[in-house]
């Protein structure tokens, strides 16, 4: 677990007690948190196809990254990549619209809740395959280097990735390279039904330190301090530092998707979440630099107004013809 | 007219490209400061730097991972894998990245890349070194897979190729990198999904690609002895493939061989013989016959070698019996 060190450090190191900055990542949190429960209830009546990944007590992360981020840098995500996306900027009433399976979605309801992806927003995409965004990241960045575009790539993995062959070739290649990447693992302790420290025996700070590669390990519950530590990796990488690896300790609330009874886990593990999510967390902080209690309620009705928006909007659109789907395989020619 | 070996052709091809196009660049296994294990990427290093032409730890996974992430992010990589058998490390980021990232993603964007690989037996390479698996890449719903036999096509393939908004796999036979043609000077890019007739006939089809051309224009020879004129059609491409070239030269000579090295289990030449069963049924005058390699894996020593190849023998009995 992180250090206290690295929260007072961080919050003397902001300098700042106005709360504005805080109440927007705390608001993106809300929002996708709250889009989540939604999507929870609509997958239990049957509107969400498929299967749902969830990042409820993970909000934090994504939330922290995509403060920092600009259009220009690019995300690979994962399957449980809701946050990333609405935080990298995909538009809610799209994203709604794909993962209800909608012709209207951003993905034409081509691919649903695991391949989300937003090239407009520089969001490459959630991804089925555990860990296959690092390479893409990896190839992301290159091309950041080679066009010179001030960007920097970023992919957020699980821990589960961990054990995965390509994360050992991607920090070689990005370290040899010296490319513009930042590996952000979400640390949550589980490799889908199985707790990771009976699968993986090596700290990720210690693989990134055998490949060279600076990496910090802090609180993935905080999203100040994700927010500053990023800030300050993703400035060092746009630099021209090369790559860095960032680990967020956080915690998975929900099953590995939604409807996985968790038989494997022990209730005890998440009794003490109040303390631990990054919401009220965030909001007795706000608290404390003397956000009122209604600005808060305020906020949540308007976060639900959109979301409520969103569903709608989603219900009303039309669902793909499979007609038009087949062109979408090559480009069409001449395009 | 010049004389120009296939393996210079495709490095032409790749420095033209690269020369035509800033977002071109090309990366893989001891493929810049060492030109490449065939020679194919010689000289790039040295003519576009070392931004563009990087050579990659052996880690195939990620070469080709990458180039996915490169593809989606402004650039047009051109990927080497080493031997065509090593790709299988690399199938995730093809079959599940690459290919379906138009389609999954709503057609927002493309991924033009290629990926280059060697395949064929002949030179006692053994089995995890000779195998030609085209057919799993045929399978794979976004995927363009090209296999040139002629030097012109080594160019004008690769070229297409890589102008391709599509992913696109490259398939060089390493028996022809040596072979040598009288071309043009101004080598012209061609079509993917064009065949071409390599040699025109009356009696019965035959439809090939890559080395075993050869092979087929050898049957053809031998045919010819016995006045049997056989038509010989390079498919060039094999996904997509030119089924109405095909079938136009089935509706003239009412017979058809399919002929390959790879293995003619579930081959590319299955898919071939199915369909003009289906669509060319009625210009049938005989049973389409296929020849590729039996079912087993590449074999080591040359006298298991040289009975495991498709040989022109075997592809004239193949004519013979469509014409029985």
């Amino acid at each position: 677990m992180p250090s206290n060190n690295a929260t007072s450090r961080s919050r003397a190191a902001k300098g700042s007690n106005k709360p504005e900055a805080l109440l927007a990542l705390y608001r993106q949190m809300l929002l996708i948190r709250r889009t989540e429960e939604r999507l929870s209830q609509l997958f239990a009546d049957g509107e969400v196809p498929g299967f749902i990944h969830l990042s409820i007590g993970q909000e934090a992360i994504a939330t922290g990254l995509g403060a920092v981020l600009e259009r220009r840098d690019t995300i690979a995500s994962t399957h449980r990549g809701h946050g990333h996306a609405l935080a990298k900027g995909v538009e809610l009433n799209s994203f709604f619209q794909e993962v209800m399976g909608r012709e209207t979605g951003v993905c034409k309801g081509r691919g649903g809740s695991m391949h989300v992806a937003d090239m407009s927003a520089g969001m490459l995409g959630a991804n089925g395959i555990v860990g296959a965004g690092m390479p893409i990241a990896v190839g992301s960045a290159l091309a950041h280097q080679v066009r010179k575009t001030g960007g920097v790539a970023v992919v957020f993995f699980g821990d589960g990735a961990l054990a995965e062959g390509v994360l050992h070739e991607s920090l070689n290649l990005s370290a040899l390279w010296e490319l513009p990447a930042l590996f952000v693992c979400e640390n949550n302790g589980w490799s889908e039904f199985s707790p990771t420290s009976k699968q993986f025996v090596a700290p990720l700070a210690k693989l990134a330190d055998a490949f060279g590669i600076p990496a910090e390990t802090i609180d993935g519950n905080d999203v100040e301090i994700i927010a500053d530590t990023a800030g300050r990796l993703i400035s060092e990488i746009r630099k021209g530092g090369g790559p860095r690896v960032l680990e967020c300790i956080t915690q998975r609330v929900r099953g590995h998707y939604e409807g996985d009874a968790q038989k494997y886990r022990d209730p005890a593990e998440l009794k003490d979440r109040d303390k631990i999510d990054p919401l009220p967390r965030a909001a007795s902080r706000l608290s404390v630099l003397g956000v009122s209690d209604a600005l808060l309620a305020a906020l949540e009705t308007e976060v639900m107004a959109e979301i409520d928006a969103a569903t709608e909007a989603a219900r009303a659109a039309p669902l793909p013809g499979f007609a038009a789907a087949q062109a979408d395989v090559y480009t069409p020619a001449g395009a | 007219m010049a004389e120009l070996r296939y393996v210079r052709a495709l490095n032409q091809a790749l420095s033209d490209a690269m020369a035509a196009d800033p977002s071109v660049v090309v990366f893989g296994e001891d493929i810049a400061a060492a030109g490449g294990p065939f020679g194919v990427t010689r000289g790039l290093l040295e003519a576009y730097g070392a931004d563009r032409v990087r050579d990659t730890p052996i880690s195939e996974a990620t070469i080709v991972g990458a180039a996915v992430g490169a593809a989606m992010t402004g650039l047009k990589p051109v990927v080497e894998i080493m031997f065509m058998d090593f790709v299988a490390i690399a199938m995730d980021a093809i079959v599940n990245q690459a290919a379906k990232a138009r389609f999954m993603f709503g057609g927002q964007g493309s991924v033009p890349m290629v990926v280059r690989l060697p395949h064929g037996g002949g030179v006692s390479a053994g089995p995890q070194h000779s195998q030609c698996l085209e057919a799993w890449f045929a399978h794979i719903p976004g995927l363009k897979v090209v296999c040139p036999a002629s030097v012109a096509d080594a160019y004008g393939l690769m070229r297409a190729a890589i102008d391709d908004p599509d992913p696109v796999i490259l398939v060089e036979n390493k028996a022809l990198y040596a072979r040598k043609e009288d071309v043009p000077d101004d080598l012209p890019a061609v079509e993917i999904g064009k065949a071409r007739i390599a040699r025109p006939g009356r009696d019965a089809t035959i439809v090939t690609y890559g080395a075993a051309l050869y092979t087929a224009l050898e049957a053809a020879d031998t045919l010819a002895g016995e006045g049997v004129e056989v038509e010989v059609i390079d498919l060039r491409s094999l996904q997509p493939w030119d089924e109405a070239a095909v079938l136009e030269s089935l509706s003239r000579t009412h017979r058809l061989v399919v002929a390959h090295e790879a293995v003619e289990a579930f081959g590319v030449g299955a898919e071939i013989a199915a369909r003009m069963a289906d669509i060319g049924f009625d210009e049938l005058d005989g049973p389409i016959v296929r020849v590729g390699a039996p079912f087993m894996p590449v074999p080591f020593a040359k006298t298991l070698e040289q009975g495991y190849l498709p040989d022109a023998g075997r592809i004239a009995d193949a004519v013979r019996k469509t014409l029985a």
